[in-house]
């Protein structure tokens, strides 16, 4: 297998929602993809996908996928190729996600009309045979992510199930195509912590078993903990600390990563928040978008945002003034 | 302030306000404007018939009357019927919808059966009925309208208000303890305010276009006063060489309807809660 | 009143939604909240805990009487509230409010911040324009609000904004007990402890006592002196915070616990056991309600329903196997 890497530098447009991201991405690796409301961890999960609103702009000087520039191939030849077959999607709200009026097994047919792994580029005319290993395919799946009885499930309409059967369907539905990389978008924030910790735990397993690059956004950090293998922090669209997940809950650098590791709700640490708001991204702050709310800021944060450096292995900073020492022992 | 100015800046938003404007002023101005206000009672005989030209505008009719002049009365009756008939309506239909919609027992119940009763029969059909049982008479067609016109308030506000009871904000008004009567009035008539008053304008329309049908059947106002649909229904015997006899009428209402509806159409696009509640991003 | 008396005191309180067919007929009920009793401290910090659907919510809302209770009591410094309709229990619920989930789908979107936090004392006072005026502006700087937020619409808050204003409209009428849904429910955690530290300050401050429900339990930890656990309508275990977080002794409350993802320790992926989902709370299994997922059922599980018994350290539990 060769190493998957992708690599690409992003600014959104009037409202600079992403603003200079750099950001690689291993084959079977899940990165985490961390950050509070508007940071634009969303929106970046969705240049990779193409699957930008209208009024979004995407520059940068590169988004490499498995070799190939998305940035330059056509909107048609992305969206046959790429979007939901190499690269999938497991959207944050699994009920909206579903059209109310057909059932599951409905919806995961015309999922493997059009995206199926043995279908041929171009090909039109949905064959017996081929329908026929599309649904023994589909029902495998369901049993792999646990899924009792697949075959009456198929029957079901999406309001029928409850909303961890309904993320399994999504992980089954984003893992069929067998793509490279699925983007999961806040995929646990809407159900309850036992079943968090079985869809995380699923997503682990399945992609680590099938190779397959996870891309995991999220806003709590437990969960990034749980199943991440590298973190990237971001904040009002930049992205300000990238590091193993060992090496980032042990030693965070920016001083962003330690208040909100700080505002995790603990015994000895008390009650401890970040003073103020996120900024506004029309007219974000100059410089780091941090330093309002930094107590560590100088005139260079407000002059730049510093360029990024990596202070210990794999371990990647853009801060003028990095903590050097470990949180905890 | 910015519901006008987005009004303003619907091309079709403002012809119907332009249009809707000149009927008011005509209606207002009738007296100084016309050209012979004699005319709405009086006979001419020997001025029967006149095509258009530099004395008459708009031609005369049957009795020698000045049609230019007549129509700008005939205005004045027009909205009188529009706005008393569809006010009423609005009263009538607006606490019922609310009480429908908001109360769930035996007297909502009563109160939507009632309104889907009416609802039943052509609104036009009932208008004629009552008209014609009561007799040709200006206040016998608003009343008319008005009987027949109040259902579609009460159904719009029914709908909405049913629609709101599952509100948050509707729920910890109650929790609060605020009475029904706070909560109907302050909550939730305010926040369908934007399309009653969409629907009130479309229904002026649709009132005034009642009210020249009931009058084209005779049902109407008596013979001198100048109303718009009688004076329609007046020029059918002489159609085919008095072409000016109908036109004139027909197209004021024409206009007067369209008016209303392309005001009511804008006012629905500028008061959209969707664009207004814009910006809560996440 | 002695300290310990119970300012909200609940006994057997259940509330039951009649399940309806197309046709409007009858064909069940669904047991939000069965067979609860509960008494709350004054002063103290109770959380309820549980996951969707096991009817915490509906317990807040049945106690600030928004829904009626089916069976049962409930008792609010002293009086029976819970068979009064909402009008008679108006003046009784003055001092018991609830505060929504989402404070700000439950402010009016066409009332300004000013008029909606004076809408209480409108219903419930007779004060003068000028002293409500006056008394919204202290509890706005109370909440840590400046006075220009008065003149805003709920729209154009952030949500740690409206959280204080949700928290502002409720201390409007000097309330004793606050049941709080899920208060910190869609906030970053960075925001989060600055709303929880404030609703501490408000606390101390105006003599409360909070009931607060939540499903994040490193926040109700924080937070409460004491727990009650929650599933599919019933509390399954009760007490002391510390103790139960401890060592909870309930399997339920065990799974509930082992299922929080804690940074730095050991991965919850790795040893996470329970498997399957809540059972339809419409059609609900003999017996305990939990055995259909617990490792430890037996027979007798399936035959009779275990009651929520004390333990000795001062905790109940409701289970079997508990000691």
């Amino acid at each position: 297998m060769r190493d998957l890497s992708v690599t690409f530098t992003t600014e959104g447009g009037i409202a600079r929602v992403l603003d200079g991201i750099d950001l690689s991405l291993l084959q079977g690796e899940i990165m985490g993809l961390v950050g509070e409301s508007g940071s634009g961890k969303t929106t970046l999960a969705r240049s990779i996908l193409g699957a930008l609103p209208p009024n979004a702009r995407l520059t940068g000087q590169t988004l490499r996928f498995d070799g190939r520039d998305l940035l330059t191939l056509g909107a048609r030849a992305a969206a046959e190729q790429v979007r939901g077959r190499t690269i999938t999607f497991v959207p944050q709200d699994p009920f909206s996600s579903f059209n109310p009026l057909f059932t599951v097994g409905d919806q995961l047919g015309e999922l493997m009309r059009w995206k199926s792994p043995d279908r041929q580029p171009g090909e039109r005319i949905y064959a017996r045979a081929r329908k026929r290993a599309d649904r023994d395919r589909t029902l495998a799946m369901l049993r792999s992510v646990q899924l009792a009885d697949p075959e009456r499930l198929l029957t079901k309409y999406p309001h029928e199930l409850s909303g961890g059967q309904r993320q399994r369907v999504m992980i089954a539905m984003a893992l069929l195509p067998e793509p490279r990389l699925v983007i999961a978008d806040e995929p646990t924030t809407a159900v309850d912590v036992t079943i968090q910790a079985q869809i995380l735990k699923l997503l682990r397993k399945l992609a680590t078993e099938r190779g397959v690059s996870v891309l995991f956004t999220t806003h709590d950090l437990g969960a990034a903990w749980e199943i991440c293998d590298r973190i990237t922090v971001m904040y009002a669209g930049q992205a300000l600390e990238t590091a193993p997940v060992a090496s980032f809950f042990r030693e965070p650098m920016v001083p962003y990563t330690r208040l909100l590791l700080d505002s995790l709700p603990s015994r000895d640490a008390g009650l401890r928040g970040i003073a103020g708001d996120v900024p506004s991204l029309v007219a974000p702050p100059t410089g780091c978008r941090f330093h309002p709310r930094c107590p560590g800021a100088s005139d260079v944060c407000r002059a730049s945002h510093a360029v990024a450096v990596a202070l210990a292995p794999e371990h990647w900073v853009r801060c003028h003034h990095p903590h050097r020492e470990p949180v905890r022992a | 302030m910015s519901l006008l100015r987005r009004l303003l800046r619907d091309r079709s938003a403002v012809l119907g306000l332009v249009i809707i404007t000149v009927l008011v002023l005509a209606a207002l101005l009738a007296h100084p404007l016309a050209t012979f206000p004699q005319d709405v009672t009086t006979y001419h005989l020997s001025n029967r018939l006149l095509p258009p030209g530099a004395t008459f505008w708009f031609g005369t009719d049957r009795m020698g009357g000045d049609i230019y002049s007549r129509m700008l009365f005939g205005a004045r009756l027009t909205i009188l019927i529009a706005v008393v008939a569809t006010s009423v309506s609005v009263l009538i239909g607006v606490p019922v919808g609310l009480v429908a919609g908001y109360c769930t027992n035996r007297v909502s119940d009563l109160l939507m059966r009632v309104s889907d009763v009416f609802l039943a029969v052509p609104q036009i059909v009932l208008a004629i009925a009552i008209a014609q049982t009561l007799g040709p008479a200006i206040q016998n067609v608003i009343l008319a309208l008005s009987l027949t016109y109040w259902p579609f308030w009460a159904r719009l506000v029914y709908a909405e208000t049913r629609s709101l009871r599952n509100e948050v904000f509707i729920e910890a008004a109650v929790a609060l303890g605020a009475s029904p009567l706070r909560v109907m009035v302050l909550h939730v008539l305010p926040s369908i305010a934007s399309s009653l008053i969409v629907r009130t304008t479309i229904g002026m329309g649709g009132a005034i276009l009642v009210a020249a049908a009931l009058g084209f059947l005779g049902l109407g106002p008596p013979p001198p006063t100048p109303e718009w649909g009688r004076m329609i229904a007046e020029s059918r015997e002489f159609l085919p060489q008095a072409w000016w006899y109908a036109t004139a009428p027909g197209v004021a209402i024409l206009l007067v309807v369209m008016g209303f509806n392309l005001l009511g159409d804008g006012l629905r696009d500028a008061l959209d809660p969707r664009l207004r509640r814009g910006g809560d991003g996440r | 009143m002695t300290p310990d008396t119970p300012i909200l005191e609940l006994r057997h309180t259940s509330t039951q939604f009649p399940l309806r067919n197309a046709w409007g007929r009858r064909t069940g009920w669904l047991r939000a909240v069965d067979g609860v009793s509960l008494s709350v401290v004054r002063g103290e910090i109770l959380g309820v805990v549980g996951e969707s659907g096991c009817g915490k919510t509906t317990l807040g809302k049945t106690i600030a009487g928004i829904f009626q209770p089916s069976t049962g009591e409930i008792r609010f410094e002293g009086s029976e509230i819970g068979s009064l309709s909402p009008t008679e229990g108006r003046t009784l619920r003055r001092r018991l409010q609830y505060c929504y989930q989402d404070p700000g789908a439950s402010l009016d979107p066409h009332w300004k911040i000013g008029r909606a936090l004076e809408e209480p004392l409108v219903i419930h006072t007779k004060l003068s324009a000028d002293e409500r005026r006056a008394r919204v502006r202290g509890v706005l700087a109370a909440v840590g609000l400046p006075q220009t937020h008065l003149d805003l619409y709920p729209h154009e808050l952030s949500g740690g904004q409206q959280r204080r204003i949700g928290l502002a409209r409720i201390l409007m009428l000097r309330p004793s007990l606050v049941i709080l849904d899920e208060p910190t429910s869609g906030l970053d955690v960075s925001v989060q402890a600055t709303v929880l530290r404030l609703f501490l300050e408000a606390r101390a401050r105006f003599d409360l006592t909070y009931l607060f429900i939540s499903h994040d339990l490193s926040v109700v930890r924080l937070i409460s002196q004491r727990i009650a656990v929650m599933y599919l309508g019933r509390v399954v275990e009760t007490g002391a915070t510390e103790i139960v977080f401890a060592a909870p002794k309930h399997p339920y409350t065990q799974s509930l616990l082992a299922a929080v993802p804690e940074v730095g320790g050991a991965r919850v992926t790795e040893t996470f056991w329970l498997a399957g989902e809540p059972p339809n709370p419409t059609n609900l299994p003999t017996g305990c309600r939990f055995r259909t997922r617990c490792p430890r059922a037996e027979p007798r599980c399936a035959e009779q329903e275990p009651a929520l018994r004390h333990l000795h350290d001062g905790r109940m539990a409701a289970c079997h196997f508990a000691e």
